[in-house]
């Protein structure tokens, strides 16, 4: 099922990269080079074979790892992607190492708390940070934490041969413009399944017993309520990386998003295609990852299969 | 049955008369709901009235490039010496056009796709369902980015483009309400008198999933408003030059890092955010007085 | 136990003027009034009413488990000797632990999904601060307690891996664990299987004699409370209307209410062709309602003008028996429905059936099984006639249903109507085939489109069903509203206005918008309350008699069968079991199934059946048993023939099919003896 999708993905990932003005070679070799150049560089591009020819030579090559020559830097998209990816990750795992946690311990307190000023301020505040766009958040971050206190560095990449803690330091201004984003989104689901659970006949039989609230909720109503935001989490990592491209441009930050972004706007379509479709695949393989760990904690599925 | 019975059978004010006045009644008290209609309202009536509210002209250059705000130029101007606080009256006038129409396109087709799938099941909604999956492995700014740049960015072509980008997601949402609604046995009903599947789907099953829908409208629009900021701050969105908000920030957040003029983004930034956390609170206020 | 030392012999439970409001869009609304109740030590007091009446609000109010915006406005609740509303909440705790227990409907729900049964048990013995393996133990025990026949391996499993009986008796081991002093049981079988519910109040009787424990015992069901209550209250708009002996009350009741509410169930040898059922008019009064006088003066056909405005005092008309009426002595004299003269159709099985099923079979794919969950049925149904069909869940009651109507197709044999057989799915049956055959849900909330008003709803099917449109759609739209008792004021309401009753109606009256032949009657009044549920039922009866139509009635209510039903089909497990005559499937000899299901009915009417106990679970359709589908829970299995060999359905005497291997004579002999029990005993 999940090849289904990628493959479907890898076509709608070619399509949209068709959409680019028609003639590459021109686009590339720009309006004073002669007609004969322009037609000899599309016949080396392979843009003139029909579209199907065209997909299956870039979906094989891209399966075996071999990701074409990016039309403006002419070197191979690997080299370049590669670096710019693990960048990525970097920043992407600072914030989700930092939002995943926090989310869930306010949408938590607030599902508890429902309906008091807690939840309300988690919860308007939560939905208020997420409403914002990033780069608006970021650069009032900028302001605050850079320019007026001085605190962290305004830019996202440190400097040649940094230790791991100055890194650290330089990625926690962007990652905090992530964390606003998500914070809301995670808090909120989480809250909603928080309530459910606390409205569940489950719950009552645990209170009747005679546990006392703390009981209750560690041991009755978290176990089922953190379950499904397993799968919540694993769909933001698509926000995460839509976040990565204005982000990572504010802050000139190199990763795959910042690639994406200048490939887009110098019509570089190999680097687009591969940069785009590495950013779906990564999204798929979160939510696969996010399914297995639903099977895995959920008695129902895990039982199931053993049997 | 007696007269009497017949009577007594009258008496029944009934609740759902009550309850749908009641619901009136509960969205007008819902503070998060008056709230968010304020803040938007306020935008709006500036984006239709922009230009006579605005002490100067928004677009015309003087030359008191980046003159602090004073009584002069309130939230001061920018680097072409434009007045900032016009500029920020009017910044909403683009995105205003823009993000109800992307959210309607996404939600008629997103709402079709999702009773046609949600209602049919089987092969076409196996095959349509994977192809929802597939486009929605990609952020919306990356497929947006990418439309964009073939197609060109125009408002009509944002609107197409954030309204494709849309439909998946209101489909999956749509599709969901349906597959819960099909099971009822009006359903069952309809199909025994010898119902079309349109007549089935349009008729008795779009009326009664018009909650979710209105509440996934001003979600999407949330979304809108967000997506043509970003698209805009990243150069694909509303061009240049219009005194959008998102525009305004894009051309002058290089001069914050010298810790001066603040006042050319600021301004912009706390608009556009009030705007999005009002169109958020009223899809909040909504959601929770119509999804019971 | 604890150091405040409790009233010695206090009574286990008493409620002093208790009054619970619900407060809701910032006004009160009263929900109990003034309920005064006390359960002695080692008494089983029965909470008897309709919905809304307030008895589930009774319960949480008593462990202190409100809703929200629930609270005791006044009076007091003492459990033990102990006032509760006064305990802290350590003390709360500690008394819930050891005090007080509940079991409530819905066991599925009231076990956590994600903690292993043995866990979830132990956890009772825990909170009483005993240490780990000592839990362990003793939840084992518990277990065994409730007759679960291997408690090491259910502690190991997830409440979904079992049954709802199984879950339930889980629920039951873990409210009975620490010997509270009160058990309180809200609806604990509602939603069970009747054999499996006949199972699980065994259990709770055998229990609560052995332990002697309080119980108060909460349900709509008079049968489940004869079977199980010493004592019963009835409880009317948050109001106690009556209490009293089981006995005297049920057969000597005194209060209008009790009177009328006996008179609508269906009683034993009572048929549609012997009269029509009781039912009380009107509505219950909104929760929050201001009542002045007596609850019920507004339903009462005997009240008086002093009923609306003077509340009556609890007069003693017996030894510990109590009523809320000015004219007690009067209540029995409650006027009866007056038995209008109903033709019903004389059935003619000389001339072909309307309709039959030859070998009809439904198989489905479920997770790469097939389940068989229909497998050769075949029947007939004459103008005229209603055919019952009965059986649990899982026996294809529904899919039967739904086959026929063409709602799903069959796998195999045919539905034939006059004497055409019928295409399998709608789409191509034609529009007289539509019309001919129509249904009746269950539950009119989901089968009414509830966006639509009453008159779009008719119009819609008068003209796809009988081509009207216009002032001749419109005149017979008034007349289908007349027909089924529908006021005209309610024409441009939507269902969600109309209550419980008044929605069937409509769904009635949409079924005969093309004045069909057939109509298939699915649990049609399950959803709704004793009283009402009568009133369905006369006119579903009314309507027979008028328009000769026939009815495929199913139920899991056998007394309800037995009303309307001429002949009655047993189903288990996708096969018919039995069919025939309803008196004879009745008196018997039965198949033993039958035989079960009947002695598990609750009955209000005299002397229970002996009680025929099945062993096990009903079994998955996706596995079922071979032989006999029956033979793993027969109490009259032969043997080993049972096992390997499928008895066919056979004509064991004139209309009565039946499908055992024990000869119709050793049946009769073998069920004859329902006084003595031995010689049924020792005959198996």
């Amino acid at each position: 099922m999940a090849l289904i999708t990628l493959f479907l993905l890898s076509v709608v990932v070619f399509v949209m990269a068709q959409l680019l003005p028609g003639d590459v070679g021109r686009n590339v070799l720009g309006p004073f080079a002669s007609q004969d150049q322009v037609d000899r560089l599309n016949d080396t591009l392979g843009v003139n074979r029909p579209l199907v020819v065209q997909y299956w030579d870039w979906i094989s090559h891209f399966l075996r790892g071999d990701l074409g020559t990016s039309l403006q830097y002419q070197v191979p998209v690997s080299d370049l992607l590669g670096p710019a990816l693990a960048n990525s990750l970097k920043l992407a795992a600072v914030a989700f190492v930092l939002v995943v946690p926090l989310s869930i311990l306010g949408g938590t307190i607030a599902g508890l708390k429902r309906g008091g000023i807690t939840d309300r301020v988690i919860t308007v505040g939560g939905l208020s940070l997420t409403a914002v766009p990033e780069f608006v958040t970021a650069i009032v971050l900028i302001l605050i934490f850079g320019v007026t206190l001085g605190w962290l560095p305004v830019t996202a990449t440190a400097p040649e041969g940094a230790s791991i803690p100055t890194q650290l330091e330089y990625l926690l201004l962007p990652s905090f413009a992530l964390v606003a984003v998500l914070f809301g989104y995670i808090a909120r689901i989480t809250r909603s399944s928080v309530m459910e659970s606390v409205d569940a006949d489950y719950t009552r039989t645990a209170y009747l017993k005679g546990l006392s609230q703390r009981q209750v909720v560690g041991r009755h109503v978290l176990r089922n309520s953190l379950l499904p935001t397993i799968a919540v989490v694993a769909t933001q990592v698509g926000y995460l990386i839509g976040g990565l491209l204005v982000i990572e441009k504010l802050f000139n930050y190199n990763g795959i998003g910042q690639r994406i972004y200048t490939a887009a706007v110098n019509k570089d379509f190999l680097l687009l295609e591969s940069g785009v479709m590495i950013v779906g695949v990564i999204y798929l393989v979160a939510t696969f990852i996010a399914d297995v760990l639903y099977s895995v904690f959920n008695p129902r599925i895990r039982v199931q299969g053993s049997e | 049955m007696s007269a009497m019975t017949e009577a007594a059978a009258g008496i029944q004010p009934r609740e759902r008369d009550i309850a749908r006045r009641e619901t009136l009644r509960q969205l007008a008290k819902s503070k998060t709901l008056i709230v968010g209609v304020l803040i938007v309202g306020f935008w709006v009536v500036c984006a239709l009235f922009g230009s006579t509210i605005a002490p100067d002209d928004p677009l015309e250059l003087s030359d008191a490039v980046l003159a602090a705000p004073s009584s002069a130029h309130w939230f001061g101007t920018d680097q072409l010496g434009r007045d900032v606080f016009s500029r920020v009256i009017v910044g909403a006038s683009e995105t205003l056009k823009i993000a109800p129409l992307a959210t309607m396109v996404g939600i008629i087709f997103g709402t079709i796709i999702g009773l046609i799938t949600g209602y049919s099941r089987g092969l076409v909604d196996e095959s349509i369902s994977r192809i929802i999956d597939a486009f929605l492995a990609l952020p919306l700014i990356v497929l947006a980015v990418t439309a964009l740049v073939g197609l060109g960015s125009s408002n009509a072509t944002l609107i197409v483009v954030i309204g494709v980008a849309f439909t998946p997601v209101v489909a999956r949402t749509v599709r969901a309400t349906v597959l819960g609604e099909r099971e009822l046995d009006y359903v069952d009903a309809a199909k025994l008198r010898g119902e079309r599947s349109p007549y089935i789907m349009f008729v008795e099953i779009l009326p009664n999933i018009t909650g979710p829908i209105i509440v996934e409208a001003t979600v999407r629009l949330g979304y809108a408003i967000f997506a043509v900021a970003g698209l805009t701050f990243l150069g694909f969105g509303v061009q240049p030059p219009s005194p959008d908000w998102s525009l305004q920030i894009a051309d002058n957040y290089q001069l914050l890092s010298s810790g001066t003029y603040w006042w050319t983004v600021l301004f912009a930034a706390l608009a556009v955010s009030s705007l999005v956390v009002g169109v958020n609170l009223i899809a909040d206020g909504l959601q929770q007085v119509l999804d019971r | 136990m604890t150091e405040i030392a409790t009233e010695v012999g206090a009574a286990a439970l008493e409620l002093d003027a208790l009054d619970v409001v619900y407060r809701v869009r910032g006004r009160d609304r009263q929900v109990l009034r003034g309920l005064t109740l006390s359960v002695k030590r080692g008494e089983a007091y029965g909470l008897v009413g309709e919905s809304g009446c307030g008895k589930s609000t009774a319960a949480l109010a008593l462990v202190q488990y409100l809703p929200r915006n629930g609270f005791v406005r006044s009076g007091a609740i003492r459990i033990d000797g102990r006032d509760v509303l006064s305990l802290s909440g350590s003390e709360l705790r500690r008394h819930r632990a050891k005090a007080v227990s509940m079991v409530y409907q819905n066991p599925g729900a009231a076990l956590n999904p994600s903690i292993r049964i043995g866990n979830q048990v132990a956890e009772v013995f825990k909170v009483l601060g005993v240490s780990g393996s000592d839990a362990t133990d003793r939840a084992r025990a518990a277990l065994e307690k409730v007759q679960i026949a291997d408690p090491g391996s259910v502690m190991r499993r997830y409440p979904h891996q079992l049954s709802g009986g199984m879950q339930q008796r889980v629920i039951i081991a873990m409210a009975l664990a620490t010997d509270p002093a009160l058990l309180i049981l809200d609806e604990p079988t509602t939603g069970l299987d009747a054999t499996v519910e006949a199972e699980v109040l065994d259990l709770v009787a055998g229990l609560q004699a052995e332990l002697n424990t309080s119980v108060l015992f909460i349900s709509h069901n008079l049968g489940i409370i004869q079977k199980m209550c010493d004592r019963v209250g009835v409880l009317y708009a948050g109001r106690l209307v009556e209490e009293g002996d089981t006995e005297s009350l049920l057969s000597d009741p005194r209060h209008p209410y009790t009177v009328g509410l006996l008179r609508c169930v269906p009683r034993a040898g009572v048929r549609k062709d012997h009269g029509r059922l009781d039912t009380i008019p009107g509505f219950m009064p909104n929760v929050g309602d201001q009542l002045p006088g007596c609850v019920f003066a507004g339903r009462c056909t005997l009240a008086e003008d002093r009923c609306h405005t003077e509340e009556p005092d609890a007069h003693v008309v017996g030894a510990g028996h109590l009523s809320r009426c000015h004219f007690h002595d009067r209540a029995q004299t409650l006027p009866r429905e007056f038995s209008a003269d109903l033709v019903l159709p004389n059935v003619d099985r000389s001339v072909p059936p309307l309709l039959r099923f030859d070998d009809l079979g439904k198989v489905f794919a479920q997770g790469g099984h097939d389940v068989h969950a229909l497998v050769g049925v075949s029947a007939k149904i004459w103008i005229g006639e209603t055919l019952g069909l009965v059986g649990e869940s899982g026996s294809g009651k529904t899919t039967l249903a739904r086959t026929l109507l063409g709602i799903i197709p069959s796998t195999s044999g045919a539905v034939v109507l006059d004497g055409r057989e019928l295409a399998g799915t709608l789409g191509k049956r034609s529009s007289d085939d539509l019309r001919s055959l129509q249904i009746v849900f269950q539950n009119p909330d989901s089968a009414l489109n509830r966006r639509h008003q009453v008159r779009r709803i008719l119009r819609r099917s008068l003209k796809k069903l009988s081509g009207l449109t216009g002032n001749a759609a419109e005149a017979r739209l008034h007349e289908l509203m007349q027909a089924v008792r529908l006021s005209e004021r309610y024409v441009s309401a939507r269902p969600g206005q109309l209550s419980g009753g008044l929605k069937q109606r409509l769904a009635i009256a949409r079924a005969f918008a093309g004045d069909p032949k057939l109509v298939v009657c699915d649990e049609p009044t399950s959803a709704l309350d004793v009283s009402v549920q009568a009133a369905i039922l006369n006119l579903l009866v009314e309507l027979q008699a008028e328009k000769r139509v026939s009815y495929l009635f199913i139920s899991h209510d056998l007394g309800v069968v037995r009303y309307v039903s001429d002949r009655i089909a047993v189903l288990y497990l996708g096969r018919l079991m039995e069919l025939g005559p309803s008196e004879t499937i009745y008196d018997g000899p039965h198949h033993p199934y039958t035989e079960a299901l009947l002695s598990a009915l609750p009955t209000i009417d005299g002397e229970p059946r002996e009680r025929i106990r099945l062993e096990g679970d009903i079994p998955s359709a996706a596995n079922p048993p071979g032989g006999c589908v029956f033979h793993t829970r027969c109490p009259r299995r032969l043997g080993a023939i049972c096992d390997d060999v499928e008895p066919p359905l056979i004509e064991v005497e004139e209309n009565h099919l039946m499908r055992c291997h024990i000869p119709l004579e050793e049946l009769r002999t073998l069920q004859r003896g329902h006084e003595t029990p031995e010689s049924a005993g020792s005959a198996t």
